[in-house]
């Protein structure tokens, strides 16, 4: 088992060190100068352009910027963001906690709701609520979901007044300051009364549709592998014995069939990345995602640098969790 | 800002803050305006940024010498209760006013005497000299402060007593005190930036910001949400809301929802498509004015056959003006004939504008030698700007207007930076830019149009050099006589339109939308946003 | 969707000597679903290649008079412009067709371009020796490591804006999974028998992959093909509605969104039309691709 993790650990090394190159290389093929793209009509006279791009480094051979890039990543610095002057990690740690309130409630909401529908067409093959739910399972995850946001907006929003806009709270009602950086926890540490449900309230629309395409992936999934389990000559057998069916699916079936689910939840993780990104410049959700597209059109190299290299760091993370969990559920693979 | 506090501290802090909100009467009694605005800042020190949304968070809490009256382009005095301008128009004189008061509690700074000389000289000499303290915090670049031509042109600033301080110049310019009332020349607290150095958190200065200003800073949430709350001690228009929030939302469709749903009182930047249903609504409040800027496309002079007078005319004829008003501005621009705009003084509403006739440009293109069909190119911008919303349709819609007359016009763009660049060093046959002017000031918009500007790498796109202009050009700028002045301006905005060096597109309209239940706030000229004097009933 | 009886059941109601093909067919035209994607797709494609014919006006001709009109069927309404007209006074029905043919040709392109290199690279994986098979793998796992969305704007930002690079940034997110997937059918066919015996008879290594190796894994290789073509449609059109895919005047469903956006309140018709294009084109390919599946290989069916 340990050696299992390890090994894995050493593979993730040369992915890393080949991240870092290549993200290196490809922002400073990003045609447009950092320095150039905040200058207005007025134009910048070129000694004072070349006292910045000194400053900058952006004056020094690629491979010595490159170097001195590895020099201070060792040193766990980001960078700083050109557009704020802040170091990129304290950016970073700022804005990470709303893409990860993002995903764990578009993840809770996909899990909650697809794994039992996927029991239930399971256990009910054949019938219309199966084929209803195929049929919206198939349409969930053909979604563009930056469309199927600007829709619920539009409608569940605007129309119906059922949710708010956008943000993450009411800016009027509450204000406490932010601990954590999950809206919800540092509004029941506030204490302040009715801040939480707010704070849901906001997350609603976007954990939706951030949700929407793991929702539909993992309610097939947990469809596709209940069936193969309860077509399993044990299930017959208890099934046989006279235990009611809900026993039968919910304890023996399902722990058997949630194995290739689990795998498909970790495998989900890269997916709401990129549906984050999506997803919260549609809401206006201060997240990580929003950032990165900002820092491209902004030729920020040092925030798109280090941001890259800590989202891709995250969703190596939990790919590495997750085969670990897989190897801990299947026995099968636990002694590889 | 964001705190790295550690974990025991984080909890002392929750439970602290759950005890202080317990005690404490509940927020939601007091007044608060909430204003969507479309961006976050890049920090709270003007002076180190460019952009209107940086501008507009740090706009709050500071104050400056001189100011510019709450929706004009008038100057008045600010920090300074008065001044005297030298018979050469070299030195200023500014007696500052006693007994301002700067903000206390905000991150733990807790001011021992009252604003002075030291905190002027502080504010500028940051900027002026590279080896001040604070001159390479947070980045060094103070952008406005030379292009402003301050860096170059200051000769001394001095403190004559606490309360006097004395300006210095090279030579003569009377844009000086509208330049004074720009936010790069905001007033912030020595005291403050001692205090910081000695703790060895100079960076924290530019983002938890001390000033005098209407409104003092509480906290910044990275892309969320700024709070200020108002100054009672204020010496000048009062805050007459207990709290202002900046509710940052890019999406303008989400600001305009907000609106309609109360989360915002106020926002920024409404889609022009959305005009019509808003100004519809009685709950909302739609208010515009003619922006200070103005969108053009530039014919080079130096290249044939744009050296002819009559060619440029023509071609300022086959456009159809009304019609990139009407599907590109959506209504939000009116359209342009001279330089400036109408809200600046000295605009010359006599001057009148070219037709659209396209018989006659034919024509002149006829009698003026030209050969159709003419190869041209025409540079249009990448990038959304302020005065041109869209810059590639008003290229496709003016290529099909001269391909009417027998020109053929290539599109040509190029990245931001690089355009402006290659515009600037005269690459282009002909090309689209604009201009935001900066302080009001006239000066500040025909300087585009100069000899000086004409060179290569200057902002003069037309690369036109036209002696009558110019002499006068230079003449405003010497003298302080505002009659003397709008008389010179208002003969070069003829002049101009005479010998069309560019064909005048339009001036953006800016639109800014509120409930009705916001009053007292008055539109600026600048397209910037303040919040003292203003109510929520 | 999917009425598929149990394997079992299948294998006796197909006559055995069908020709695969034919069995492949029967075995697809029961699936209800997958032949309603499959005609549904049928007519998509007939509207693209045909569509200088089918479409009423040209894409990208702009009728000054008719900006932001109304579908046929709302105020303000012609038939004149059955589903309205967009910002630029340019027919919503024509451009819907002529992006589909865009729309498509971005999905095959992507298709088939990371098809062939994936299978050549996941050869090369399992033929060349442990040193390519681990740095090609290395690479894969790269690419899959950062997010999909997140590449494909790099990609695009540093090779511009413009409809070919939309296809070279979708077919660099999407190659991982044709390479690790031909890896892992060739590692597994590689261990079989035949293969053994064709080795031995001295069957050399290229043709021993491509005549041998290959054909057996084209089963899940040809799903993963028809399920990637409607991935990359959704991938290009995120990437239009950044603005950084094909640009202006180019009819792009994704483009059209984002041109749109600004309408979302006053004109939701142009907001409407685009998405529900890409949704339809896209949930029809993916019917059509789930009953290939479940068609072509009993083993792999997911019901």
């Amino acid at each position: 088992m340990f050696r299992y993790l390890l090994r894995r650990l050493a593979l993730t090394i040369p992915t890393f060190i080949a991240l870092m190159f290549v993200t290196f290389v490809a922002i400073r093929l990003v045609p447009g100068d950092p320095v150039e793209v905040r200058v207005g009509e007025r134009g910048i006279s070129p000694e004072r352009l070349a006292m910045f791009r000194h400053e900058l480094g952006l004056d020094q051979p690629v491979w010595k910027q490159f170097a001195d890039y590895c020099v201070q990543l060792m040193h766990g610095d980001f960078g700083t963001s050109l557009a704020t002057n802040q170091k990129v990690l304290t950016e970073f740690a700022a804005l990470f906690p709303a893409t990860i309130e993002l995903s764990l409630a578009g993840m809770l909401f996909a899990v909650v709701l697809g794994i039992p529908a996927g029991t239930i067409a399971a256990a009910r093959r054949g019938t219309l609520f199966d084929q209803t739910l195929m049929g919206l399972s198939v349409t969930g995850y053909s979604m563009p979901i930056f469309w199927w946001g600007l829709l619920l907006i539009m409608f569940v929003a605007e129309r119906w007044g059922l949710t708010p806009v956008s943000g993450r709270i009411d800016l009027i009602k509450y204000y406490f300051e932010p601990t954590t950086g999950f809206m919800v926890i540092d509004a029941w540490l506030s204490g302040q009364a009715g801040a939480v449900k707010d704070a849901l309230h906001h997350l609603v629309l976007p954990a939706i549709v951030l949700g929407t395409i793991p929702l539909a992936v993992i309610a097939r999934m947990t469809r596709s592998a209940m069936l193969e389990v309860l077509s399993e000559d044990y299930v017959r057998t208890a099934r046989a014995k006279g235990l009611p069916a809900w026993r039968v699916i919910g304890l023996h079936a399902l722990r058997n069939a949630l194995i290739p689910v689990v795998t498909i939840i970790g495998l989900q993780v890269g997916a709401l990345m990129a549906g984050a990104v999506l997803t919260e410049t549609i809401f206006s959700w201060p997240g990580v995602g929003k950032w990165l597209i900002e820092s491209i059109s902004r030729r920020d190299y040092p925030a798109l640098q280090g941001g890259v290299m800590l989202i891709s760091s995250i969703v190596i993370g939990v790919n590495l969790l997750v085969d670990l969990t897989y190897g801990l559920i299947n026995p099968r693979i636990r002694h590889g | 800002m964001y705190r790295l506090t550690t974990a025991k501290s984080k909890f002392a802090l929750a439970s602290l803050a759950l005890a202080a909100t317990l005690a404490a009467p509940g927020a939601a009694s007091a007044k608060t305006l909430v204003y969507c605005s479309e961006g976050s800042p890049e920090n709270f020190t003007p002076a180190l940024n460019t952009t209107g949304t940086s501008f507009d968070a740090a706009r709050p809490v500071y104050d400056k010498l001189t100011q510019f009256t709450r929706g004009s382009t008038q100057v008045e005095p600010g920090l300074a209760e008065s001044w005297t301008v030298s018979p050469d128009g070299k030195v200023f004189t500014f007696k500052l006013r006693k007994g301002v008061k700067f903000h206390s509690g905000v991150n733990g700074f807790k001011p021992t005497r009252d604003f002075n000389a030291d905190d002027v000289l502080f504010s500028f000499e940051r900027q002026w000299k590279d080896d001040h303290p604070y001159a390479k915090v947070s980045g060094g670049k103070y952008d406005y402060f030379a292009d402003m031509g301050l860096k170059d042109d200051v000769q001394a600033i001095e403190k004559l007593d606490p309360l006097t301080v004395r300006i210095t110049l090279k030579k003569a310019n009377v844009t000086m005190l509208a330049n004074l009332a720009m936010d790069f020349a905001a007033i912030h607290s020595a005291e403050y930036a001692d205090m910081l150095a000695k703790a060895n958190k100079k960076e924290q200065f530019d983002q938890q910001p001390v000033g005098t200003g209407a409104f003092s800073f509480v906290m910044y949430q990275k892309d969320a949400v700024i709070r200020y709350k108002a100054n009672p001690a204020y010496w000048g228009e009062k805050a007459l809301v207990d709290d202002l929030v900046y509710a940052i939302t890019p999406d303008p469709t989400a600001r305009y929802s907000k609106l309609k749903a109360k989360e915002c009182h106020f926002v920024i930047a409404p889609r022009p498509a959305d005009l019509p249903e808003m100004q519809k609504d009685a709950s909302l409040s739609v208010i515009n004015q003619p922006g200070l800027n103005i969108a053009y496309w530039a014919f080079n002079t130096q290249k044939p056959p744009f050296d002819k007078k009559e060619v440029r005319q023509a071609l300022s004829m086959a456009i159809d003006k009304a019609a990139i008003i009407k599907d590109v501005y959506l209504g939000a621009g009116t359209g342009a004939k001279n330089l400036i705009p109408p809200t600046l003084w000295s605009y010359n509403n006599n001057v009148k504008d070219y037709p659209h006739d396209v018989a006659k440009a034919k024509d002149m293109l006829a009698k003026a030698g030209v050969k159709t069909p003419l190869e041209i190119d025409l540079w249009y911008m990448p990038v959304q700007r302020p005065y041109n919303p869209n810059a590639k349709r008003i290229a496709e819609m003016m290529q099909s207007d001269l391909a009417k007359v027998g020109v053929n016009a290539k599109l040509v763009t190029y990245e931001w930076g690089e355009y402006r660049k290659r515009m600037q060093q005269g690459e282009h046959i002909t090309g689209m830019l604009g201009w935001t002017g900066d302080n009001g000031d006239p000066d500040n918009f025909f300087f585009l149009r100069g000899c000086e500007a004409a060179r290569p790498g200057g902002q003069n796109l037309s690369k036109w050099c036209n002696k009558e202009f110019d002499s006068r050009l230079e003449k405003a700028r010497a003298t302080a006589d505002m009659k003397e002045r709008t008389r010179l301006y208002t003969e070069m905005q003829q002049i101009e339109h005479d010998d069309a060096p560019d064909f005048k597109i339009a001036h953006s309209v800016v639109y800014e939308a509120m409930r009705k239940e916001v009053t007292g706030y008055k539109q600026s000229p600048f397209g910037s946003h303040q919040f003292n004097g203003v109510d929520l009933k | 969707m999917a009425e598929i009886a149990a394997p079992s059941t299948a294998a006796a109601t197909l006559p055995q000597d069908l020709s695969p093909l034919r069995a492949f067919w029967a075995a697809f035209r029961e699936n209800r679903g997958a032949m309603f994607g499959f005609c549904v797709v049928a007519v998509i494609v007939l509207l693209a290649i045909f569509a200088d014919f089918v479409a009423p006006y040209a894409p990208n001709e702009q009728f000054r008079d008719a900006v932001r009109a109304a579908p046929m069927w709302a105020d303000g309404g012609s038939a004149r412009f059955i589903l309205g007209t967009d910002s630029l006074g340019r027919d919503m029905l024509s451009r819907l067709i002529h992006g589909a043919r865009v729309s498509l040709f971005i999905g095959m392109a992507v298709m088939s371009v990371s098809f062939v290199i994936g299978v050549l690279l996941g050869l090369a994986c399992v033929s060349l020796g442990n040193a390519v098979d681990v740095a090609i793998t290395r690479v894969m796992d790269l690419i899959m490591a950062v997010p999909s969305l997140v590449l494909a704007i790099l990609v695009v930002a540093v090779l511009g804006p413009s409809l070919t690079n939309t296809i070279v940034a979708v077919t660099i997110v999407y190659l991982p999974r044709y390479v690790r997937l031909v890896r892992a059918s060739a590692l597994t066919e590689l261990g079989k028998d035949y293969v053994t015996a064709a080795r031995v008879a001295g069957v050399g290594p290229a043709r021993l992959m491509f005549s041998t190796v290959l054909p057996n894994c084209l089963s899940p290789l040809i799903v993963q093909a028809a399920l990637g073509v409607s991935d990359a449609i959704l991938e290009a059109a995120a990437l239009g509605f950044l603005g950084l895919g094909a640009q202006p005047p180019t009819a792009e469903w994704g483009t059209m969104l984002a041109d749109a956006r600004e309408f979302i309140r006053s004109n939701p018709w142009l907001v409407t039309f685009p998405g529900l294009a890409i949704l339809i084109t896209v949930v029809s390919i993916n019917l059509a691709g789930d009953g290939l599946r479940d068609a072509l290989d009993p083993k792999m069916r997911r019901s």
